[in-house]
């Protein structure tokens, strides 16, 4: 398609009175070998006391940036040493590109300082921001109290419809990836269970284990776990972009607090939507149980039926279901403070949607095991 | 200087689904030209750009690039089209976790077999052909609008294109920085010779840079004007291309005229 690139290549012709001639010649394009500049320096340095150096191009076939970068680079060497070098001779582009990049200078004071703290400042400067997080994260609960109390006086202004869609997102469409989950999870108490119990005879047991297993703990948490990867992560993304975007400033600016129509919705519908979530994943992982008991077990629709219904009280209902409320709250908050508290970059979105699942999964965990011990001291 | 097309669209029709936006669109790029597309909001420039640099495929008609038809090439072929493509997006589009050096050494990192060290000579070339010297080691962030077109500029033409496309390169610009990026363009083009093809409603630029020209009107969703703008501001008679050029002047401009 192309014709082949003539090697480029450079030649220096002595004048007269200390000057030289540069004779450049072949294709100075990328995608061709060039001659270096170090190179081409130490051949004209051969000749002594030169103080100016024309640049013949005759010969010179195509060229690109390569050849401007090459001559502009060229000319700063040579000044150093208080050679000029003539390019009138080169093609009108390079000259103008030339002028171009020369116009205007580097800005000195553009260039970074880069020092590498010592580890002493390192966990100084990690305490602080460790500090400020604590703080921002105190003052975010606070708002949010604020903004509850200003929706209990019926002063919190949002739109119905984008909490409806918000409990929409956080509700119905995730109950498919619920039925998976909490189906797998009742399978899998009630079998790691079979094994165990087959060896005392008490296989009817399984109902109980699954049944407590489920409403107490694992009906909730599993459904924490994926609400906070599902929705507390989109929280996250929709008002990290937000903030990109500056809509979360238009909202400000028009006086609109972006806590009452932004975020109060968002905490209120997953912790609503929570509970309701975790009842059905209860349901639907008895119902896992349920396949291991008959399946497996040879144990009776009706039995293990009544087993289930003996082995729970409203008690242990009502615990699994408080703490997913509890939840809810949680990933709510951690998700639209993470998204708020963006910065105003594609890649702090992406570390914004990071925090708030991480945070959020970290912090179920914890509340687990400090409702356990509490339940534990209570005798519930 | 006999003219030699750079690139021809022959009776295109671009379309959202059924919703035509634009359609019978026929007109010549030449090279080293610098080519207007102008018209109201919400008429279709922007997507007709997105086609002719082929992020957007055509409902019908054809796009060609000498004499390669765009959306009938292989893969490969559309792929080297596009290398020789230089875009500058309206908001610069840098990628932000990447510092301004690092955002022009990866086109040249990937298409190019230099070495590190002259990619950064390169770099460095391009930051100052567009005033940005110094610069290297700053994020997008932490620089303002203006300077991110320029950054954006100097990404569009690491790998020397032969088309430069520009989305609205004046849009949030103050007027002195708009028309130093208006000079810039006229210089690339011509110390490059490359062509140049423009969005834009910015009338100063129009008739600064601008040598041809086509109109796109969002009723009659076609072309209703094609040529030098310079030229169909006092010749064009068509009432929508007047009131679009001379600001909604037209029955002013009538009189004196």
């Amino acid at each position: 398609m192309t014709a082949p690139l003539i090697p480029s290549h450079y030649q220096i012709q002595p004048l007269s009175n200390g000057r030289l001639e540069l004779q450049l010649g072949g294709d100075w394009v990328i995608g061709n070998a060039i001659p270096s500049l170090n190179e081409v320096k130490k051949s004209l340095y051969q000749y002594q006391n030169i103080s100016y150096i024309v640049i013949n191009s005759h010969s010179l076939g195509n060229w690109d940036s390569r050849l401007v970068s090459f001559v502009l680079r060229l000319t700063e060497v040579l000044s150093k040493d208080n050679i000029s070098l003539d390019i009138t001779d080169l093609p009108s582009g390079i000259q103008s590109l030339i002028r171009l990049a020369t116009t205007v200078s580097a800005r000195k004071d553009t260039h970074k300082k880069k020092t590498q703290p010592s580890f002493a400042t390192q966990l100084g400067q990690k305490a602080i921001s460790s500090m400020a997080e604590v703080q921002k994260f105190t003052t975010f609960i606070g708002e949010v109290y604020l903004s509850m109390a200003r929706f209990i006086q019926g002063k919190a202004r949002f739109r119905n419809q984008d909490f409806w869609q918000v409990v929409q997102e956080c509700g119905p469409s995730a109950l498919p990836i619920i039925t998976l989950i909490s189906l797998l999870m009742g399978l899998i108490l009630a079998f790691m269970g079979a094994i165990q119990l087959r060896l005392f005879g008490a296989d009817i047991y399984v109902a109980n284990l699954v049944a407590i297993g489920m409403t107490r703990e694992m009906g909730a948490m599993m459904t924490a776990i994926i609400m906070a990867g599902r929705t507390g992560a989109s929280f996250a993304a929709k008002l990290g972009t937000m903030q990109v975007n500056e809509e979360i400033n238009a909202f400000k600016t028009m006086g609109i607090a972006a806590m009452d129509f932004l975020i109060l919705p968002r905490i209120l519908a997953l912790t609503l939507m929570m509970p309701l979530l975790t009842i059905y994943s209860d349901v639907i992982g008895i119902l896992g149980g349920l396949l291991i008991g008959i399946g497996v077990m040879d144990i009776s629709v009706v039995e293990y039926y009544l087993q289930t219904q003996q082995s729970i009280t409203l008690v242990d209902w009502s615990t699994g279901i408080f703490k997913s409320s509890v939840y809810g709250l949680l990933i709510a908050i951690i998700g639209c403070m993470s998204g708020i508290q963006c910065g105003r970059s594609a890649s702090a979105v992406g570390i914004a949607t990071t925090t708030a699942v991480v945070r959020s999964i970290v912090i179920i965990i914890v509340a687990d095991a400090i409702f356990t011990l509490l339940f534990e001291s209570l005798g519930i | 200087m006999a003219q030699k097309a750079h690139i021809t669209v022959n009776d295109l029709t671009m379309a959202y689904g059924d919703f035509v936006i634009q359609q019978n669109l026929s007109f010549t790029v030449n090279k080293e030209d610098i080519f207007i597309i102008m018209g109201g909001s919400g008429c279709g420039k922007s997507t007709l750009l997105r086609l002719l640099v082929g992020l957007k495929q055509p409902k019908n008609g054809s796009v060609f690039y000498q004499n390669t038809n765009f959306w009938q090439a292989n893969e490969q072929q559309r792929n080297e089209i596009m290398r020789k493509n230089g875009i500058l997006y309206q908001s610069g589009a840098l990628w932000s976790s990447m510092t301004l050096a690092e955002n022009i050494a990866l086109p040249l990192a990937e298409y190019t077999d230099l070495s590190t060290v002259e990619i950064s000579e390169l770099v460095s070339l391009k930051l100052a052909l567009v005033g940005l010297s110094g610069f290297e080691d700053y994020f997008p962030s932490e620089i303002s609008g203006g300077m991110q077109k320029r950054a954006g500029l100097a990404r569009a033409i690491a790998l020397d294109p032969d088309i430069l496309f520009f989305d609205e390169p004046s849009a949030g610009l103050d007027p002195v920085s708009a028309k130093l990026l208006d000079d810039l363009i006229l210089e690339l083009r011509d110390s490059l010779g490359a062509t140049i093809i423009i969005v834009t409603h910015e009338l100063a630029s129009i008739f600064a840079i601008g040598n041809n020209s086509i109109f796109l009107d969002a009723d009659s969703k076609t072309m209703i004007a094609v040529g030098d703008p310079n030229i169909l501001l006092q010749e064009s008679k068509d009432p929508k291309v007047r009131q679009f050029l001379t600001r909604g002047k037209t029955y002013l401009s009538e009189q004196y005229s």
